[in-house]
């Protein structure tokens, strides 16, 4: 008996979801960046320009805000190598799932280094 | 409103090919390193120090920039991700702008905001002055002022 059609909405997988997590967190890296570089360029005007601006990253909302900040290069460091060997490694294509967690073992372990680190200093006196 | 579609065989113009095929082998290359800069950069100025992100001030960064390493660390860091990143804006501008006005306007954009901030950031760092906080001398006392 004939199965019925799909449908033509495109439900991809893990595929499709790792890519569409690797924009979205690069768009988040790359406006963090325009304003990294402009916070950063103060130290060209005075020590007190900079240390008031820099004082916001010490607080414990953008201290928090941090963490997803990190979380977010972490993946997209790891998932563009993903990327990379999907186009350059022969099984690439073939393993992309498993790479897939692969990526996600790796940012969990990272991240389990990084949060509590971090809390500390957040928390920390 | 008319929305071209591209015939799907129809050749790229040879110099369009070339453009993107690099702009494609960049985004490899660039993301390598970056994966290198960035978990470094994170490492030296979150994770490592007592104090985490409360340990950045004036001081700490006089301190990175007075070695010529992490002057050159910290442009390459510039360079690399502000191009790799406004690369990958442009090719999510080019998927999803459907008015070619708005399209060419949001490159032409991304770029502008690109080479100033490139410019911006590498003047900062080839012109800092660790001498114009009055205090330098607490925490580089080798370092001499003129005047």
């Amino acid at each position: 008996m004939a199965t019925r059609p799909a449908g033509t909405l495109y439900r991809g997988k893990l595929g499709m979801w790792s890519w569409v997590l690797h924009r979205i967190t690069g768009v988040g890296i790359y406006f963090f960046l325009l304003v990294h570089i402009l916070d950063t360029a103060l130290v060209r005007v005075s020590p007190e320009a900079y240390n008031s601006v820099v004082a916001s990253y010490k607080t414990t909302i953008i201290g928090l805000a941090e963490i997803g900040l990190v979380g977010a290069i972490l993946f997209h460091a790891f998932n563009g190598i993903r990327v990379i060997l999907i186009d350059y490694w022969r099984k690439g294509a073939k393993y992309q799932n498993q790479m897939f967690w692969a990526v996600l073992v790796i940012w969990v372990v990272l991240m389990a280094g990084f949060v509590p680190r971090q809390l500390s200093h957040i928390f920390g006196a | 409103m008319a929305i071209i579609i591209e015939q799907p065989d129809a050749p790229r113009s040879r110099k369009g090919a070339q453009w993107e095929k690099r702009a494609w082998i960049f985004m490899r290359a660039s993301g390598i390193i970056l994966v290198f800069l960035i978990i470094g950069h994170l490492s030296v100025n979150l994770v490592l120090p007592e104090h985490g992100v409360k340990a950045i001030d004036f001081a700490f960064v006089a301190g990175k920039w007075a070695s010529p390493f992490w002057q050159a660390y910290d442009g390459l860091l510039l360079w690399f991700a502000l191009i790799h990143g406004t690369n990958g804006m442009r090719t999510l501008v080019n998927d999803y702008t459907e008015r070619e006005w708005l399209r060419k306007s949001l490159n032409i954009a991304l770029w502008v905001v690109a080479a100033t901030l490139i410019l911006l950031g590498t003047l900062v760092i080839t012109t800092f002055d660790p001498c114009i906080d009055p205090n330098v001398h607490n925490y580089l006392p080798d370092l001499v002022c003129k005047g």
